[in-house]
């Protein structure tokens, strides 16, 4: 199973194996991850799995609903912010690392 | 508290209000006995998603829990579930359960949600109605989908619609039966509920509005469903979704004030100090509504969960927040953000036809709510000026020139 490195502000690492087809939300709310609250639980309407990825070349591109909500997060929105309900895993994403913004609400 | 010291705060009911009541009493700083009491055999989970994306088979009931098992015993949360409460004596702080066994109390919380309204007309109890509620009806229904020819949706609220959607998507023919004259009546906008009775139509739904169901008779796996006019349609597989009961007998059994629900004030606190309650199962004062509501959502479960655990903490905080909601079906989703209906003028803005619109509810010249349909940019620029009462005019609210969200910032 790929793996993903969760990244908290304090510089902290989880690194959990994420099934492919799960969501980066899914993973890290089955793995006790902090500072992902979820709380659509992944209907992308709420953003509130806001994360910054390290390498997002290596994603698919942002879809323009995924697009508008990220506008709209806590925590200010960088080049590299995605929702984390919105990335589905794939073998090809090995070793990604997102980093926990400051707060999701 | 007294003798009652060592004994544990119990939270009622294992869903999404529950399970916010616990993580925020850890959170808050309480470090003692915590006990979570479930009448269901699962986990705190996501209702949401059984009346959506559960039903198509590909999400495992797995992927639904709230947080993993790890983290109730992370959390030393106590969990006890197919545990049923049947009476709280408050005088004793005492609950009796189903089992006969007797459990201490220092502090309560009734989380305990909503029931199914059963439909109650001739033939109900043997045609063999699903309902979407628990886990255990959306594992059900996702079943029973996977045969059906033709199914008999009844009820235009977000239940039937999210049902009869997966239901289309599936390519089972689907008649929908609505009572009333629009779809979603009580939560969105005429123009909205006009957008998705032609959205559901356009993908083959059979609509039938201003219509009642009088009898069901069934014979072996068949169904036929007799609406108030006298019409026939024949299903094997029949769903409703009529709303939803509070669960508040338990509190009113127990004394405490209930009115179409367990009453509770702005910090969520019943009229018993040792009792809180959140969630659907409230008739709850909201302080930016400034009115008694009862709200069956996400949303409020959980913020109002937040302030039921504050007063339990001792430490109140009045529940203040714009309510939202979302619904999912076929390629629109649909956002609210606060409580349009009633209102006496609305503004429609963005493309119906391109289905990426938003109508916006005016009560006395001020904006009370917005549904969004594939608009979130205009859902939560919605909600940041409700929650603020930033003022936005009818004619500001209609002019994709301007930009919402810098309305909402002031900038």
């Amino acid at each position: 199973m790929p793996k993903v490195t969760y990244r908290q502000q304090d510089g902290s690492e989880q690194t959990i194996d994420v099934p492919v087809g799960w969501s980066l939300m899914e993973a890290a709310i089955q793995n006790n991850v902090p500072g992902i609250v979820a709380e659509c639980g992944g209907g992308c309407a709420c953003a509130t799995c806001h994360v910054y990825v390290v390498e997002p070349a290596r994603l698919p591109p942002i879809a323009d609903m995924e697009g508008d909500m990220l506008e709209c997060t806590a925590a200010e929105r960088q080049p590299n912010s995605r929702l984390s309900c919105q990335i589905k895993m794939s073998a090809d994403m090995e070793g990604l690392v997102v980093l926990i913004p400051t707060r999701q609400t | 508290m007294g003798s009652h010291a060592k004994a544990p705060l119990v939270v009622i009911g294992a869903g999404q209000a529950g399970q916010q009541i616990c993580d925020s009493l850890r959170r808050g700083g309480y470090d003692g006995h915590l006990m979570l009491l479930g009448d269901e055999a699962s986990l705190p989970y996501q209702r949401p998603p059984l009346s959506k994306k559960f039903l198509t088979g590909t999400l495992e009931a797995e992927r639904l829990l709230l947080r993993p098992a790890s983290y109730y015993e992370q959390q030393k949360i106590d969990v006890h579930l197919n545990t049923r409460v049947v009476s709280i004596d408050r005088a004793q702080c005492r609950l009796r359960l189903e089992s006969g066994e007797s459990l201490a109390y220092s502090g309560l919380a009734l989380a305990t949600g909503t029931r199914i309204r059963p439909l109650n007309v001739p033939g109900a109890s043997a045609a063999d109605i699903h309902y979407v509620r628990s886990l255990a009806d959306g594992e059900r229904l996702a079943a029973a989908l996977t045969t059906a020819r033709r199914v008999a949706v009844i009820g235009g609220g977000f239940i039937g619609l999210e049902v009869a959607a997966i239901a289309r998507e599936q390519g089972r023919e689907v008649v929908l039966i609505e009572s009333l004259d629009r779809l979603m009546a009580r939560a969105v906008a005429p123009q909205v509920s006009a957008f998705y009775a032609d959205l559901h139509r356009a993908h083959g739904v059979e609509l039938l509005l201003n219509t009642g169901v009088s009898e069901i008779r069934t014979t072996g796996a068949e169904h036929v469903v007799v609406t108030s006019s006298g019409a026939a349609y024949t299903a094997d597989l029949v769903v409703a979704g009529i709303g939803v009961l509070p669960n508040s007998e338990l509190a009113e059994q127990a004394g405490l004030a209930c009115n179409n629900g367990i009453v509770v004030d702005d910090c969520a606190r019943t009229s018993d100090p040792l009792i809180v309650a959140a969630g659907d199962c409230t008739w709850h004062m909201n302080a930016y509504l400034k009115r008694e509501f009862r709200l069956e959502s996400v949303q409020n479960a959980v913020d109002q969960a937040k302030a039921a655990a504050a007063s339990l903490l001792g430490q109140p905080a009045v529940y203040h927040q714009v309510p939202w909601f979302w619904s999912d079906q076929y390629d629109v989703k649909l956002q609210i953000a606060g409580i349009g209906m009633p209102h006496d003028s609305a503004v429609v803005r963005g493309d119906p036809a391109a289905k990426a619109f938003s109508v916006f509810c005016f009560r006395d010249g001020a904006l009370v709510g917005v549904d969004s349909m594939n608009k979130p940019a205009d859902h939560m620029a919605a909600r940041k000026l409700l929650a603020q009462g930033t003022a936005l005019s009818p004619a500001q609210a209609g002019d994709s020139t301007v930009d919402l969200m810098q309305v909402a910032r002031g900038t």
